[in-house]
C-alpha cells in the first residue's frame, strides 16, 4: 500500500533525491530509439551544433527526471498519474557521465471539484548536475488519491 | 529542413503511426516510469485506468521518434530538389504538454505536426524559434497527447 496520500502534501515542501550517473551507453541508447540526431549519438555529430559534444535528448532528460522521482517518492505515493506537463525547460544538455540530483518543491495542492477521491499536488521540478547547474526544469499536476478514499485497488 | 522564413504556418502533415505493444510499454515502464499501471497487467486492472497503459513519456519518446524522422525525409526531399536546407534543433522546451487519455496496449496512435508561429531568437543572431503543436490520436479518433514544442531554426537572414 501507498505511504503518501494527497493529504500528505502542501505547498513550499521541498524533497531532494540522487545522485544518479547517466552513461554514455544509456544517451546513445535512447537516442538511438526514440531521437536519432546526431547531437545525441556521437561527439562528432554534436561539433557542427549548439551542444558542441554529445548531449542526451531532452525526452531522456525527462524520463530520468521520473524514473528519479519514482524511486524517490512517487513509487510510495498514491499516484493516479498526471494529466500532463505545464512546462518544461531544458538550459543544459544532460552529459555522458552526469551525477545528476533532483529536486523537487511542492507549489500548489488543490481538492479536485469533479472527483472527490482526489486532489493535485502541483510540483516543480529541478535537475542539477554534479557543478550544481540547472540542467531541466519541469512543472507538472501530479493526481493523488485522497486517504481512506474507496478505489478498485482496494480488493486486490 | 525549412528555414524559418519558408515554415508553413498552420499546415499540419501526418509523421507516423505506432501500435503500444504490452511488451514495449512494460520496458519502456521498467527502466523509466515503473509504476504498478505501466508494468503488470493485473495491477493496472485493478488501479483507475482498468488497463495497461503506456508511460506518457513513452508516448511523448514515440511522438519524438516521428518528428525525427519526419524533418529527415523533408531534408532528404529539399536536397533532391536542389534546394538548401537549414539546421533545425535543439530545442529550449515545451509547454502545455497534455495526456488526454491513457494509452493502452494495443492501442495504434497518429501522430501529426502543425506550425503554430515563428519568432526571431533574441539570444541567437542567424537563429529563430519555431512552436508547433504535436499530437497523438487513437484508433477511436480520440486526441489523447498534445504538446507545444520550440525548436531552434536557421535564419536565412543573420
Amino acid at each position: 500500500m501507498p505511504q503518501f496520500f494527497f493529504e500528505d502534501f502542501s505547498a513550499g515542501q521541498v524533497m531532494e533525491f540522487g545522485p544518479r550517473l547517466v552513461t554514455r551507453e544509456e544517451i546513445i541508447d535512447f537516442a538511438s530509439q526514440f531521437d536519432p540526431q546526431p547531437m545525441h549519438l556521437t561527439d562528432e555529430g554534436a561539433k557542427a551544433t549548439m551542444l558542441g559534444t554529445l548531449g542526451a535528448s531532452g525526452w531522456h532528460t525527462c524520463a530520468v527526471m521520473m524514473r528519479m522521482a519514482c524511486d524517490g517518492i512517487v513509487l510510495n505515493m498514491a499516484s493516479m498519474g498526471a494529466p500532463g506537463i505545464d512546462e518544461v525547460k531544458w538550459m543544459k544538455p544532460m552529459r555522458p557521465n552526469d551525477q545528476l540530483t533532483l529536486r523537487i518543491t511542492v507549489r500548489e495542492t488543490r481538492a479536485s471539484r469533479s472527483r472527490p477521491q482526489m486532489g493535485f499536488v502541483v510540483l516543480f521540478q529541478e535537475l542539477f548536475n554534479q557543478k550544481r547547474e540547472c540542467i531541466a526544469t519541469l512543472q507538472t499536476p501530479l493526481m493523488l488519491e485522497r486517504r481512506g478514499a474507496t478505489t478498485a485497488r482496494a480488493g486486490g | 529542413m525549412y528555414y524559418l522564413e519558408d515554415i508553413r504556418i498552420g499546415e499540419k502533415s501526418e509523421i507516423g503511426r505506432h501500435t503500444f505493444a504490452a511488451d514495449e510499454i512494460k520496458a519502456f515502464a521498467a527502466q523509466y516510469d515503473p509504476q504498478p499501471f505501466h508494468m503488470d497487467e493485473a495491477a493496472a486492472a485493478r488501479s483507475h485506468f482498468g488497463a495497461l497503459c503506456a508511460s506518457g513519456w513513452h508516448t511523448a519518446a514515440v511522438c519524438m521518434r516521428f518528428l525525427v524522422d519526419y524533418r529527415k525525409k523533408v531534408v532528404a526531399e529539399l536536397r533532391a530538389q536542389g534546394k538548401p536546407v537549414a539546421t533545425w534543433g535543439p530545442s529550449p522546451g515545451f509547454r502545455d504538454l497534455k495526456w488526454l487519455k491513457p494509452v493502452y496496449a494495443g492501442d495504434t496512435i497518429t501522430y501529426a505536426t502543425e506550425a503554430l508561429e515563428t519568432r526571431r531568437s533574441q539570444s541567437r543572431p542567424g537563429w529563430g524559434l519555431v512552436f508547433s503543436r504535436n499530437t497523438g490520436t487513437n484508433q477511436h479518433g480520440e486526441l489523447v497527447y498534445s504538446f507545444i514544442g520550440a525548436v531552434f531554426v536557421e535564419s536565412r537572414r543573420t
